[in-house]
């Protein structure tokens, strides 16, 4: 039971599967920002082309009264098939992709190179004075790697945004 | 061929072929739709034109589209049928948009139908186009915007099933006019489930038994019923009445709840809130079970949340899920209709072992008579300036005596309040104010809803003089239709409750809340061929009151009202219940506004 007490704040991974229709990610959009709630990443895609559903994940954070009432208010929107507070409801996987550009020559280029090894970020563009990087993992993986490019010659980042789902064998659909 | 509406051939599956505008009207007609409330225009022609040649559903003409919302939303709450509205594209569509909110705030089932500009013309800026569908996502429940003349007839049976269950609300369904033209398929109703919105209504049974067990347990317990209650039908109504007597608890409405329990009821103990009695609010406070049946812990109800009823376990059933642990944290969560839950904890009680503790619940309603006796309404009338407070207890007096069935719409401020103070309600749907929202104006085009689902009954709209003026062109829709509400306007020359406030928050200082230039309101009524009546000394207002009520026709009667008279009790904004100010003269909780209250509403 949320204690409206409990001022302190948790970051909650929700996942929503949605009827795949016009207008359903203006509707998630505006419930967070009429209802003044965050949004620290959403990502959304059709993950079932039969069954018309998308998916999206929402990253957000709030005292637990307001994610149970973020839940909630997700919950009663018509095209909403289900919520899951995958950070709630057990161990999950998140993930983020990045695409990042680094611009540099000689031991620059050479020392991006090796962290991108370190980092396991493969090379997707090259030219003599610039790489494309693609990355995928945790938030604070791409972070740091964001960090270590920064003074080497990070031009500039392209992230995708929070994908998450629960481990084990259960889904969101029972 | 003629587009006069067909009854379906039972048991047939192959789908007729129609045109959207007459897909729609059969849509309705299948939805059990007999009246709608429009406004014509470009978008809409379609549709118009395909009414024109059918009987089976009547046509309101408005004067305005936020008069036709309201007017859906008084024929919905006064029946318990989905109010259905018909609006032009662009202004057609905005100038409803306040309707919408105000039933979304009061969870009305309204299906709001817009005309939208041809689909390969949106997004160009034409002629009368708005975006409606993205101006009204946070206005309604759901929205529509038909691009496919295939999914027409789903949308419109879809957006009925919307609007009605779980908890009710405005959906606007945009139908762009070549989808209007075009022809397609008519499908009826779906017998199989929503895909994805399916709310729970059956409680879960262990709630109810927790539920139970505190209620049985309690030595001082209240039931505050709110709308939802009015919302499940009158079978929940009734239910609340026989749960209330057979536990012998103290109940209390809000607002939006008056009359789902009767007033005249011993254990009623008026309404809470901000204008709420004494006894309600002290009741709330001091009580250590609460069960909220159907009402959302609103701010005009809790007052200030950190003292909001500190020492009780709080039950809360609702419809909605995200109505509760919203403002605040409850023991027992039931999701559910409220009749259901009612008859569930009906059943529970009887089955329940544990025996109630009557002897404090006789002392619990020895303190509560105590705060009764407070008197919390009491007024004097004396000399020739009538009283609103008067005017209103008249007013319930003399229908009462009447023994017609009568139904009440307000307008908002200070009347709206001494309306529900003054005027008791025995039945649910027969009081329709505009609670969430607040909106002025809202008072005569209800009302012109009701008494066209009710022709034989009194229909009354207990008005300010500057609201009146807001929704004023709906004297024309009274007298076209022959329409006999009678609008009982309490002028007191101010906008009353912005004044009050002024007084006691903001020094005294009247700006601009004064109701400069009034039109003269016998004549008014009178150029839209209703009877006018004016009513200036306290000796004459009974004779007026009667000459309102005899009339077979539309009446405004214009009653002079004291000018200064603030509306008590009230919990000024920010304040806790036992810190109510009671009128001058009596004593009791005194508070002072904060300046964290002043920045509330
Ligand atoms: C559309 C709208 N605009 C403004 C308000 C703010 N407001 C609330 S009560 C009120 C005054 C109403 O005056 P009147 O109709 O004369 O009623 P009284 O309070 O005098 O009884 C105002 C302006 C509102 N509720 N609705
Ligand atoms: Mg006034």
């Amino acid at each position: 039971m949320p204690d409206p007490t409990d001022t302190s704040y948790r970051n909650a991974t929700i996942a929503v599967l949605v009827e795949n229709e016009a207008g359903i990610l203006a509707r998630v959009v505006g419930l967070f920002s009429g209802r003044g709630y965050n949004i620290e990443s959403l990502t959304v895609a059709p993950v079932d082309e039969n069954r018309r559903l998308s998916r999206i994940t929402i990253v957000t954070s709030g005292t637990d009264m307001v994610i149970e009432q973020i839940k909630a208010q997700l919950d009663r929107l018509v095209p909403v098939h289900k919520v899951s507070d995958l950070t709630l409801e057990g161990p999950h996987l998140a993930r983020e992709m990045m695409l990042i550009k680094v611009v540099g020559k000689g031991e620059n280029r050479m020392e991006a190179l090796r962290l991108a090894d370190a980092f396991r970020a493969r090379v997707v563009d090259a030219t003599t004075e610039s790489l494309v990087f693609e990355m995928t993992g945790a938030g604070d993986k791409l972070d740091a790697f964001i960090d270590l490019m920064r003074p080497i010659g990070l031009k500039e980042v392209s992230r995708t945004g929070v994908v998450a789902i629960a481990r084990g064998a259960g889904g969101l659909l029972a | 061929m003629s587009a006069t509406l067909q009854t379906p051939p039972q048991g047939h599956e192959t789908a007729r072929t129609m045109t959207g505008a007459e897909i729609v009207l059969q849509a309705l007609k299948d939805q059990g739709v007999e009246v709608i409330f429009g406004y014509p225009g470009g978008a809409v022609l379609p549709l118009y034109d395909a009414l024109f040649q059918q009987n089976a559903i009547r046509h309101i003409l408005v004067r305005h589209e936020q008069a036709a919302v309201h007017a859906a939303e008084g024929y919905a709450r006064s029946t318990g049928k989905v109010g259905v509205v018909l609006v032009t594209s662009g202004p057609g569509a905005t100038n409803a948009v306040t309707g919408l909110v105000d039933a979304l705030m009061d969870s009305i089932p309204v299906i709001c139908l817009t005309g939208q500009v041809p689909t390969h013309l949106i997004g160009n800026d034409a002629f009368q186009e708005a975006d409606t569908t993205g101006i009204t996502r946070p206005a309604t429940k759901h929205n529509y915007l038909v691009k496919d003349i295939r999914k027409l007839a789903s949308t419109v049976h879809e957006a009925f099933y919307v609007s009605k269950n779980g908890r009710p609300g405005p959906v606007v369904i945009d139908l762009p006019k070549d989808i209007l033209i075009g022809k397609g398929p008519y499908t009826e109703a779906p017998q199989t489930p929503h895909r994805s919105y399916r709310p729970q209504t059956e409680p879960d049974a262990r709630a109810i038994r927790d539920a139970v067990a505190l209620l049985k347990g309690a030595k001082r317990p209240i039931v505050y019923a709110g709308g939802g209650v009015i919302n499940a039908g009158p079978e929940a109504s009734r239910l609340l009445g026989e749960f209330v007597r057979m536990t012998g608890m103290p109940c209390t409405n809000t607002l939006m709840g008056l009359g789902a329990y009767p007033s005249t009821d011993p254990q009623f103990l008026g309404m809470l809130g901000m204008h709420g009695t004494y006894e309600a609010n002290l009741a709330m406070h001091g009580c250590d079970v609460m069960l909220n049946i159907g009402a959302r812990f609103d701010d005009r109800v809790t007052g200030r949340l950190n003292a909001f009823s500190p020492g009780s376990k709080k039950i809360h059933a609702d419809i909605d899920p995200s109505s509760i642990n919203k403002n605040v944290k409850v023991d027992v969560a039931v999701v559910g209709d409220a009749g259901r839950v009612l008859a569930a904890m009906i059943e529970a009680w009887k089955q329940d072992g544990q025996q109630q503790d009557r002897g404090a619940l006789a002392g619990w309603w020895r303190q509560i008579d105590e705060w009764r006796g407070k008197s919390c309404l009491h007024y004097v009338q004396e000399g020739s300036i009538i009283k609103p407070q008067h005017a209103v207890k008249r007013l319930y007096e003399i229908t009462r005596e009447m023994g017609r069935d009568t139904f009440i719409t307000t307008e908002v401020g200070q009347h709206q309040m001494w309306a529900a103070q003054y005027f008791g309600f025995e039945q649910p749907n027969r009081w329709m104010t505009s609670g969430g929202l607040g909106t002025m104006g809202y008072g005569l085009p209800a009302a012109m809803g009701v008494q066209i689902a009710h022709p034989d009954a009194l229909v009354i709209d207990i008005a300010g003089e500057a609201s009146i003026l807001m929704n004023i062109q709906e004297m024309g829709t009274l007298a076209q239709y022959r329409l006999p509400v009678k609008v009982f306007i309490l002028n007191n020359e101010y906008m009353g409750m912005v004044r009050q406030w002024q007084e006691l928050l903001h020094g005294s200082r009247y700006s601009e809340s004064y109701s400069a230039a009034l039109p003269d309101f016998v004549k008014l009524a009178e150029s839209f061929h209703a009877r006018g009546i004016r009513v200036t000394r306290a000796e004459d207002l009974d004779a007026g009151i009667r000459e309102m009520l005899a009339h077979p026709g539309p009446v405004i009667a214009d009653i002079a009202v004291a000018k200064d008279e603030n509306c008590f009790p009230m919990i000024p904004s920010g304040a806790a219940h036992n810190e109510m100010i009671l009128a001058p003269g009596q004593t009791g909780g005194v508070a002072g506004v904060t300046d964290e209250g002043k920045v509330l509403v």
